[in-house]
């Protein structure tokens, strides 16, 4: 049948542009150490560990045999997911599942990435067909900006608008001490900065980090046992529906609709706004926290706008997105879609700091990558 | 004690391994998904769950299971990546299957080495800043680790050779095999010296294919897929050595062994040789099969040679070992330990054809991640 899963412990690094006093191996054993410190652990409660990253990044090979020492998989059980983009919600959603089917108990969790020692533009081309659209279509930002540009075109959004998402996300990360950028922004600032591809404007944009995140997932016995407060699995979905960048859909997101919808089955959710307290979401550009919101359930196509413009999604709002500043204030990309679960079931956990959003009883965490690959997970204070 | 739920493997496909196929990777995924759906006589519709295994190294390309999501029936269904052996690969695809979350898990890997530079691939395995310098790569890493074999145990090359004339041999049964011979020791000793002590007839070939399993639990399984198909998981178990070669011996298992003894334990072996009808070992190297079947427990510390000279491994020996040919005739990386466990399917079902060994109720398949044997995954399946 599979068992419930909570999780029990979450650690990451301070994130920057460069780690220089830091290794690969060594960026991961700061989070794993961290992860093992949160739930009170030792490396020999472990049962388990899986481990991600994008290879062509900083070019290792077969990373799960490079990253032994890190992890301390030594003479433990440990293999490699890779996703792109999603690789973050691909490890958690890994260590979800093997804690559920029994083969394991206790199961870490570790992405990373050291993106200063790679060309993360060049790497991310090749995801793109050779042929087809590797050059149109090659590198992060410019279908991100194709699809709010034709988003804009249908339904009257606006660069303010994203501004209006920037501005919000960056002052967050202020709060967030673990932030790789972490600086006090306005709407206008934000509208000034350099455009990169238009409409996406530099503080619009992710940057490219080194860090590492750790988030240990336990079996429903020993989390209770282990922990007195676990994050829960309420559902853990995935949909990846398009092989070519030319088949996406531009002004909604299909997958994330799909994954959304069938995960609020799975957790019950009816009405996405009120039952989230709070949402960690992988958002690569400010413009995607519009356009984005569309496809979550939040409100009809094209009145994302209004949500954002009133608010909702403020440290103050509704339902706040991202009180850890986001994927545009950190993002060390295998690790990114990780940190969105760990940083979610530290609120549940009311580990957050500066960060926290009171009582936290139930957090939406998705994942975001090529071609529009989509993960979503669901965390609850409650046993499902 | 490991409890387990009962999982099936109801479906099995594999290309024709060969060199040079004219096949994009998606048109391999595609065949391979087809022929375990016909296999298993299910359609798409019935899988809900996807594993892919799949490496950007191998495929020059970033997010490269992304170029196969939809040769490998992922619309609309849940869908995730492994990078290693197909052996790791399907553990996943066993743990998803086992959370109570899906019904029918379908494992696919692809693989083209004609297309790939495997020396410079397998060197970025390496420490970037020290061994990799050294110009290693997984022939020259596993030279050093076949020459630490030797002298601990004072084993030789002739003893390796016969492996490598066994599984070229047992290819001649297998026609997916890309390199069924008819050879001798001699003819590996004379084959040209490609990393001393290894020669070119000691190495497994650079191969393009794919392979694909389909998992279902017990009540899938059974209302889907006639019995005759089914072939039951009794355990399962990996685990991981230390990172750089120096840290190790080369010619100690200890990873294996608590791979297998947890896939042992979960299965009831007490005694692998006499309980074990049938094992796929991974053999990328001629060496390299005595030494795992050592740490299979299949036979004691440094006996792997003699019990091959003993021809305990041969077709009709008391326990047949690669009897689809082996990664020694046909080597398709990551795909390798899907055709592994394809062989057992096909070998526990009665259905191997020209290589059947008469009877076999328990398979073993062991696989490997890493240079040198690093981490290894060992599987038991039954009738």
């Amino acid at each position: 049948m599979g068992k419930r899963v909570g999780i029990i412990g979450v650690g990451q690094t301070h994130h920057a542009a460069k780690r220089l006093d830091a290794s690969g191996v060594e960026l991961i054993a700061e989070a794993v150490t961290r992860a093992l410190d949160d739930a009170q652990l030792t490396i020999d409660d472990i049962d388990a560990i899986v481990v991600g990253n994008m290879d062509h990044f900083e070019n290792i090979n077969y990373v799960d045999t490079w990253a032994v020492d890190g992890l301390g998989a030594y003479m433990k059980p440990v293999f490699k997911v890779t996703t792109g983009g999603t690789t973050g919600t691909t490890v958690a959603a890994s260590g979800y599942y093997q804690a559920a089917s029994g083969l394991f108990d206790v199961v870490m969790a570790v992405g990373w990435e050291k993106n200063s020692e790679s060309d993360t533009q060049a790497a991310i081309a090749t995801c793109a067909n050779p042929i087809l659209e590797r050059d149109s279509f090659a590198g992060a930002i410019g279908p991100l900006a194709t699809e709010y540009s034709m988003y804009m075109k249908a339904y009257g959004a606006t660069e303010e608008d994203a501004a209006i998402a920037a501005a919000r996300a960056r002052n967050n990360a202020l709060n967030n001490p673990y932030a790789h950028s972490r600086q006090a922004v306005t709407v206008e600032d934000v509208m000034k900065s350099p455009m990169l591809s238009y409409p996406i404007k530099f503080l619009d944009m992710c940057p490219r980090s080194d860090g590492s995140c750790a988030v240990i997932f336990a079996s429903e016995e020993k989390a209770k046992q282990l922990c007195p407060q676990p994050a829960w699995v309420h559902a853990s979905v995935v949909r990846h529906d398009y092989t070519h960048f030319g088949d996406l859909e531009w002004t909604y997101m299909p997958t994330l609709e799909r994954a959304t919808e069938r995960a609020y089955k799975l957790a019950g959710i009816t009405d996405p706004i009120k039952e989230f307290d709070m949402a960690e979401l992988y958002l690569p550009a400010s413009t995607c926290a519009v356009k984005w919101m569309d496809s979550m359930w939040f409100c009809d196509r094209g009145g994302a706008p209004e949500l954002v413009r009133k608010g909702t999604f403020h440290m103050d709002g509704e339902m706040p997105i991202n009180p850890s500043g986001g994927v545009i204030s950190t993002n060390p990309i295998g690790a990114t879609g990780l940190l969105r679960v760990g940083e979610a079931a530290w609120q549940i956990m009311g580990k957050s700091g500066d960060r926290q959003v009171e009582n936290v009883k139930k957090a939406l965490c998705t994942g975001f990558g090529g071609c529009s690959w989509t993960d979503v997970m669901i965390l609850g204070a409650e046993m499902p | 004690m490991i409890y387990m739920e009962k999982i099936a493997i109801i479906g099995v496909g594999q290309t024709k391994y060969e060199q040079g196929k004219p096949d994009t990777f998606a048109e391999l995924i595609y065949e391979v998904t087809a022929a375990a759906l016909e296999d298993a006589g299910i359609t798409k519709d019935d899988l809900d769950d996807i594993v892919s295994i799949s490496s950007d190294f191998w495929d020059g390309r970033t997010i490269s299971s992304m170029a196969i999501c939809d040769a490998i029936a992922g619309y609309g269904k849940d869908i995730t990546t492994v990078e290693g052996d197909g052996t790791f690969g399907a553990v996943y695809g066993l743990a998803r299957t086992l959370s109570g979350k899906f019904d029918v898990t379908l494992v696919a890997a692809h693989h083209k080495g004609t297309e790939s530079n495997m020396n410079a691939i397998t060197n970025t395995s390496f420490d970037p800043l020290v061994e990799r310098k050294l110009g290693l790569d997984a022939v020259s890493s596993a030279a050093l680790q076949a020459r630490r074999y030797m002298s601990k145990y004072g084993l030789t090359q002739e003893q390796f050779a016969l492996t490598s004339v066994k599984n070229h041999g047992n290819a001649m049964r297998n026609p997916l095999a890309m390199l069924p011979m008819d050879i001798s020791v001699e003819d590996v000793m004379n084959s040209r010296m490609v990393a001393d002590p290894l020669k070119v007839l000691d190495c497994s070939p650079l191969t393009d294919g794919a392979a694909a399993i389909i998992l279902a639990t017990e009540e899938a399984a059974k209302k889907l897929t006639d019995p005759a198909k089914c072939v039951w998981i009794k355990g399962v178990g990996h685990c991981s050595d230390a990172y750089r070669p120096g840290d190790r011996d080369l010619a100690d298992t200890e990873a294996l062994k608590r791979a297998a003894n947890r896939a042992y334990e979960m299965a009831g072996i007490s005694d692998p040789l006499s309980e074990i009808d049938v094992a796929e070992v991974y053999d990328a190297f001629s060496y390299m099969e005595p030494l795992w079947l050592e740490g299979l427990g299949i036979c004691g510390e440094g006996t792997g040679c003699k019990s091959t000279e003993e021809g305990l491994f041969n077709f009709d020996g008391e326990l047949p070992v690669n009897t689809s040919g082996g990664r020694l005739s046909a080597n398709p990386v990551q795909v390798a330990g899907l055709a592994e466990l394809a062989e057992c399917v096909l070998q526990l079902r009665g259905e191997a054809g020209e290589h059947q060994v008469d009877g076999a109720k328990t398979a073993l398949a062991q696989g490997i991640n890493g240079m040198c044997g690093q981490s290894h995954c060992v599987w038991v399946l039954g009738k």
